[in-house]
């Protein structure tokens, strides 16, 4: 399992991966589908804020903010969690515990494989926002957009890691879904996806400042729309990068404990 | 005929109850877990409410009425719909789906029954909690026809989740991997979790006519309210028993798809 081997075969994980998911075109679908809250959210938010804006946000703001939230989603997606969670039980862990490659940068390229496909959707819905509310939809800075990529992928990382510390609890105990869905809850309430985290009660913001769950979203949408300035972004950056580093060290850790307790019965 | 089905649904929900009964640590967790989604799913409601007083015309008394309807058919969608018909899924991938087309019954009826989840019947509750507390809020009782109707327009609901659900299984029959079915008809449930008035233009045609969650959570509200015309009484019901009966004729033509394992 040496480095220079994984990183070798990356490539080819990934070309795996991109393919799994122009093969499964359809379910892919489905979950786009599954995933358009963001546009009842808009629909809700721009109603409320037809007399009068909410804080920074008049209705247009709203549009822009939850075509944005439609966009991050698509592009931070991972379910290496239910993944795990199948394999384990399934015991067909087994297989991929055979292979040269540790399983977590296979669940890795799966996931990122993926990516393309979702941006063929996200990025018309970008465009569509930029010709709705004008530059409000994309960074205006120039440093946005470089910081815009960093938090995307800061927020992809921070997404697959928790998936896979959830998924790797199947290790120890019978079956992880309810953590999942506990953690779920959480994420749709407090990530942003559902309002901008800058509207709720103050005690909430500062309560969402210190958990994961906003850089996975309310941050790249806030960099896309252009919500900060520079010093904010880059504190909020560091906040995110420092969560990447705890759930990867929590992942692997788990990983490492949980697989001596793997055991595959006829698997 | 009518007793044959009714004593078939007898053993069914017997077997469904003997089998709930194994898991009651899964029942006690699943019910926290639920509880919690109720609550914190209201947090978006309380932030929109700190902002106005009313939305569109609902205070937040009686926005909260049509939470509790939402929870309360959520109860009913995850404890009598979903766990069956979340098999059928799984027949169909599987190809096992022949074992229940070659019993002499309807497959339809069989499909659905399969399995009760007794235990969801927390939502149930929590969802009448919530018709009081609103109803402390709003400083006065429902109005007693209003209830009636409101009972009515449960047993529509009940049947167009039935039937959109129905439907939704049926694209299962040409799509075969889709274990996110599930996830996708609750994300597109969720939106009944809003009074319909809410939504403008094209997704208020939508949510009534293609999708009809107005229907389901919304005109029960107003049913309790006491503001729900006879009209939309009427309407709802016919609608429903349409909705139904287009669902059926999909069932019948997707079944036909059916190829069975290998296929």
């Amino acid at each position: 399992m040496s480095l220079r081997n994984t990183v070798r075969a990356f490539p080819s994980l990934l070309r795996v991966g991109f393919s799994e998911a122009l093969a499964y075109r359809a379910e892919l679908l489905v979950w786009v589908l599954s995933t358009t809250m963001p546009f009842i959210m808009m629909a809700l938010w721009t109603a409320v804020a037809r007399d009068e804006p909410i804080g920074p946000y008049n209705a247009e703001g709203f549009v822009g903010y939850f075509l944005a939230t439609f966009v991050v989603r698509q592009l931070t997606g991972a379910w290496a969690a239910w993944q795990i969670n199948y394999e384990v039980r399934q015991g067909t862990l087994a297989m991929r515990l055979l292979r040269p490659i540790s399983p977590l940068w296979a669940y890795a390229a799966e996931n990122l494989g993926a990516v393309p496909m979702r941006v063929m959707v996200a990025v018309p819905v970008a465009i569509f926002s930029v010709l709705v509310v004008g530059e409000q939809a994309v960074p205006r800075e120039w440093w946005g957009w470089p910081l815009l990529l960093v938090t995307l992928l800061g927020g992809w990382l921070i997404t697959f890691l928790a998936n896979v510390c959830i998924g790797t609890m199947a290790l120890f105990m019978e079956s992880s879904n309810h953590v999942m869905d506990v953690w779920l809850v959480l994420f749709f309430i407090l990530s942003g996806y559902m309002f901008p985290v800058s509207l709720g009660p103050p005690w909430l913001s500062a309560l969402v400042d210190w958990l994961p769950f906003r850089y996975q979203i309310g941050l790249p949408v806030e960099v896309m729309t252009g919500r900060h300035e520079l010093p904010e972004t880059l504190l909020l950056l560091a906040r995110q990068w420092i969560w990447v580093l705890v759930l990867g060290t929590l992942a692997v850790t788990l990983w490492r404990r949980g697989l001596r307790r793997f055991a595959a019965y006829g698997g | 005929m009518l007793r044959r089905y009714s004593r078939l649904l007898g053993v069914q929900l017997r077997a469904s109850s003997l089998l709930a009964m194994q898991y009651r640590g899964d029942f006690l967790l699943e019910g926290v877990i639920s509880l919690f989604w109720t609550f914190t799913a209201m947090v978006p409601l309380l932030v929109v409410y700190g902002e106005r007083q009313a939305i569109a015309g609902w205070s937040f008394g009686e926005a909260l009425l049509v939470v509790g309807w939402f929870t309360l058919l959520q109860g009913v969608l995850e404890g009598a719909i979903t766990p069956s018909l979340n098999g059928v899924v799984e027949h169909i991938r599987k190809g096992t789906l022949d074992f229940v087309l070659l019993k002499p019954a309807d497959a339809q009826f069989l499909v659905s029954t399969t399995r009760f989840e007794p235990w969801r019947s927390t939502n149930v509750l929590t969802g009448v909690a919530i018709f009081v507390y609103s109803f402390h809020l709003l400083g006065r009782g429902p109005s007693i026809p209003g209830l009636l109707a409101s009972v009515v327009l449960l047993g529509t609901s009940t049947l167009l989740l039935y039937s959109m659900w129905i439907l939704t299984v049926s694209a299962a029959f040409f799509v075969v991997k889709v274990d996110n079915l599930t996830y996708f008809f609750q994300s597109i449930f969720d939106a009944a979790r809003w009074p319909s008035s809410v939504f403008k233009g094209p997704l208020a045609f939508v949510f009534t006519f293609l999708i009809p969650l107005a229907l389901m959570t919304t005109f029960p509200a107003e049913a309790m309210l006491g503001r729900l015309p006879l009209r939309a009484l009427v309407a709802a019901v016919v609608g429903s028993i349409v909705f139904a009966f287009i669902s059926r004729r999909v069932w019948l033509r997707s079944i036909g798809h059916y190829t069975s394992a290998g296929g």
